[in-house]
C-alpha cells in the first residue's frame, strides 16, 4: 500500500483550474519531486498536501488515513519553505525545539533531540545563533532540522533551495538527501529546477497545466520523454521536425537520416525527432559522410565540453563536444553533425508540439 | 552639515526651547526669588493625585482595549484580508480628521441609550471607548509597520507546520517579533490620554488634562509647574520608544506615515 497518496486532487481558484484531477502515490521512504514551471500547479499541491490549502474535490491520504479535512497543526507534516521561515525571535537551537514544545516533550527529551539534529545538519557552532546571524544556507539548514524535529510522516519542501547562491543550493541539496536516505523519511520535494529534481529523487514527477506530463525516475524523464514539454523542459534537446519515409528513416529539409525508432510510425508521418545535445558528432564537411549540414554559428564554452551551435538549414542545433575538438572547429566552419541511429526519441507531432503555452482542451 | 543648516536648525530649536524655558523659569519664581514652591503646591494638592492617577487608570486601560482590538485585526487583514487593508487603514485615520468634540457628542449621545446600564454612568471609565478611537491612528499606523516589517505567511504556516494552534502562534511566534510596534503604539496612546481634555470636559469628569486647564484658569505659577511636569511625562513616553527602537536585533521602530 502507498505511504502518502494524492487522489483525484482538483483546486479551482475562481476559473482558473491548478490542479486537474491528480493523482500520486509515494511508497514509504521515497523522494518524490514535482517538477514544473512556475504556475503549474506543484506549489499548491503541496500546499493542499501540508493542509495549507483545501482542494476543490479529492483526497489526501497517509497510511491510510484521509487528512484531507485535518488542519495543518494536526497533521504531523514537516515543511520547509523558501526562506524567510524561522522564527526572528529565537535562536537556531529555540526554532528547532519549538514543535517540541507544542507536543510537550519533557525538557530532557527535547534538548536531546535539539543537539542531535542541529548536529546532524552541522550547525553546532551556531546553535545559539539568531536568524539575522545566520547565512540563508545555514538557516535553511535550521529549517530542515525544524521540520525533522518533529518526526514528521511526511517531509515537504518547498522549493528551500531557490534562494541560495548557486554553490550552497548544490551543497545542501546532496546533505538533504543524504538526510532524507539516512532517516528513511517519505518526501515530496517541490522545484522548478530540472537539474535539482533529477539529481536527488528516487522518482520526477512533471507538471504542467495541473497535470502530471510524465512520471518516473530521473533516468527515464532524462532518456526517454513521452511527451514534447518533458523533452523540452528537461535538458536541452534538439529538436527536429522531419517526415517519415521509409521504415527507420526520416527526411529533414531533404536530408535523410537514420532514426531507429522512426520504424512503427507511418510513412508521410510528421515527427517531431528529438536528439540530445551530447549524442551529437561533428565532422568537418571535407570529410564528407552525410548526417546534417551547417554552419558553426557560435561556440558556448562549459569547460570539459563546449556546445556548438550550429544552422542547419534554418534549424539550430546544439551539439556537446569535447573542447579539444572544438577548437578544430572555428566559428563560420562548414559541418556535418551525425548522431546514433538508436539515441533519437521520435514523437507523433500532432498539434502545435510542445508548447507549454498551449493551452489544454476546453471544459 | 553645512553653516546655514545649523543656522536653520538653531532657529527651529529655539522656537521650541525659548517658550518652554520661559515657562520653566516662571515655573520656579517665587516672588522675587527661585522655589520649588509651585511644585510643592501641586504635588501636595489631592486633586493632582486624583486626576494624575485616574487619568494614569484609563491610559492603561485604553492601551489594553486597543491592543486587544488591533493586534488580532492587523494580523489577521494581513493574513487573510489583504484586500481589506486599505479600508481598515481609512477607518483608522478618522480621528485624525473627525474632531474629538464630534466624537464625545456622539458618544454621549449614545450612553443616553436605554441598554447603557445606569448605575455606571457616572463611572469616568466611559470615557475609554472614545480614548480607544482616537487611538485608533496610532495603534494602526505602528502595528501596520511592524506586520509589514515581517513575513506574516511563512510565519504563521510554519508555525502551524510545526502543531502549533492560533494562540500559540499569535503568543509565541507573531507577538514577539512586532512587539516594538505594539510598545510604541502603546506609548503614543498613553501620551495621548495623558493630554486628552475635551472628552474628559464634555462629559465632565476630572482627568489630569481638565486638572492642568483648571489650574492654568487658576493659579499662575503651578500652572507652569504643572506645565512643565506634564511635558517630561509626554517626553519620557517619546524617550520609552526610542529606547525600544533602538533595542539590539530588532528592526528600527517606525511610528506612523506611510512608508
Amino acid at each position: 500500500m502507498p505511504y502518502l497518496e494524492l487522489q483525484q486532487l482538483h483546486k479551482e481558484f475562481g476559473d482558473f483550474i491548478a490542479i486537474e484531477e491528480l493523482d500520486l502515490a509515494l511508497e514509504g521512504g521515497e523522494f518524490l519531486s514535482l517538477l514544473g514551471p512556475s504556475g503549474c500547479g506543484k506549489t499548491t499541491a503541496l500546499r493542499i498536501v501540508a493542509g495549507f490549502e483545501r482542494p476543490t474535490s479529492g483526497r489526501i491520504v497517509v497510511e491510510g488515513k484521509d487528512l484531507t479535512h485535518v488542519p495543518p497543526n494536526h497533521r504531523d507534516m514537516g515543511m520547509v519553505f523558501q526562506a524567510y521561515s524561522l522564527f526572528p525571535n529565537m535562536n537556531a537551537q529555540d526554532n528547532v525545539e519549538f514543535g517540541l514544545r507544542v507536543r510537550r516533550k519533557p525538557p530532557s527529551d527535547r534538548k536531546r533531540k535539539v543537539a542531535e539534529l542541529i548536529e546532524l545538519v552541522g550547525l553546532s557552532e551556531a546553535a545559539k545563533r539568531y536568524p539575522h546571524q545566520l547565512s540563508g544556507g545555514m538557516q535553511q539548514r535550521v529549517a530542515l532540522a525544524r521540520a525533522l524535529a518533529i518526526e514528521p510522516r511526511v517531509l515537504l519542501l518547498d522549493e528551500p533551495l531557490s534562494a541560495l547562491d548557486a554553490l550552497v543550493r548544490v551543497q545542501l541539496r546532496e546533505e538533504i538527501r543524504r538526510l532524507q536516505t539516512q532517516l528513511g523519511i517519505t518526501t515530496l520535494y517541490v522545484t522548478h529546477d530540472q537539474e535539482e529534481a533529477l539529481s536527488i529523487s528516487d522518482r520526477v514527477a512533471v507538471l504542467t497545466q495541473g497535470r502530471i506530463e510524465q512520471i518516473g525516475t530521473p533516468a527515464d524523464i532524462y532518456n526517454e520523454p513521452t511527451t514534447p514539454f518533458v523533452a523540452e523542459f528537461i535538458g536541452t534537446m534538439n529538436r527536429l521536425e522531419a517526415t517519415v519515409t521509409d521504415d527507420g528513416e526520416v527526411d529533414f529539409h531533404g536530408t535523410r537520416l537514420r532514426v531507429e525508432n522512426a520504424r512503427g510510425h507511418q510513412s508521410g508521418e510528421r515527427v517531431l525527432v528529438l536528439v540530445r545535445p551530447e549524442t551529437l558528432a561533428v565532422q568537418e564537411s571535407a570529410n564528407g559522410g552525410g548526417g546534417l549540414g551547417g554552419n558553426v554559428v557560435a561556440h558556448i564554452f562549459l569547460g570539459a565540453t563546449t556546445r556548438v551551435k550550429i544552422d542547419a538549414a534554418g534549424q539550430e542545433l546544439s551539439a556537446d563536444i569535447p573542447s579539444t575538438r572544438a577548437a578544430t572547429l572555428p566559428v563560420g566552419a562548414r559541418v556535418s553533425a551525425t548522431f546514433p541511429a538508436e539515441s533519437a526519441r521520435v514523437l507523433a507531432l500532432e498539434e502545435k508540439p510542445g508548447s507549454p503555452a498551449t493551452a489544454p482542451a476546453d471544459r | 552639515m553645512r553653516r546655514s543648516g545649523w543656522f536653520w536648525l538653531s532657529i527651529g530649536a529655539l522656537y521650541f526651547i525659548i517658550p518652554l524655558a520661559a515657562t520653566a523659569e516662571f515655573s520656579f519664581k517665587d516672588g522675587y526669588s527661585y522655589s520649588f514652591a509651585a511644585y510643592r503646591e501641586i504635588f501636595d494638592d489631592p486633586q493632582f493625585r486624583d486626576t494624575f492617577f485616574l487619568s494614569l487608570k484609563l491610559a492603561i486601560a485604553t492601551i489594553i482595549v486597543a491592543l486587544l482590538l488591533f493586534i488580532p485585526t492587523v494580523y489577521w487583514v494581513h493574513l487573510r484580508l489583504p484586500r481589506l487593508r486599505p479600508a481598515v487603514q481609512f477607518i483608522s485615520a478618522l480621528p485624525f480628521v473627525v474632531p474629538p468634540i464630534v466624537l464625545i457628542v456622539g458618544i454621549l449621545y449614545v450612553y443616553n441609550y436605554q441598554w447603557v446600564p445606569g448605575k455606571y454612568l457616572g463611572s469616568p471609565y466611559y470615557l475609554v471607548p472614545g480614548y480607544v478611537v482616537l487611538a485608533f491612528p496610532f495603534m494602526f499606523f505602528a502595528l501596520d509597520n511592524a506586520f509589514r516589517a515581517i513575513d506574516v505567511h511563512t510565519l504563521t504556516e510554519a508555525s502551524q507546520s510545526l502543531g502549533a494552534g492560533w494562540t500559540r502562534t499569535l503568543w509565541r511566534v507573531i507577538l514577539p517579533n512586532i512587539s516594538t510596534g505594539a510598545i510604541a503604539a502603546a506609548f503614543l496612546t498613553f501620551a495621548l490620554v495623558m493630554g486628552e481634555f475635551t472628552m474628559a470636559s464634555l462629559a465632565l469628569f476630572n482627568t489630569f488634562p481638565t486638572y492642568i486647564n483648571y489650574i492654568g484658569q487658576t493659579k499662575a505659577n503651578p500652572a507652569a509647574a504643572l506645565t512643565i511636569i506634564s511635558f517630561g511625562i509626554t517626553w519620557l513616553a517619546l524617550l520609552g520608544i526610542l529606547l525600544v527602537g533602538r533595542r539590539p536585533g530588532r528592526a528600527a521602530v517606525q511610528v506612523g506615515g506611510a512608508r
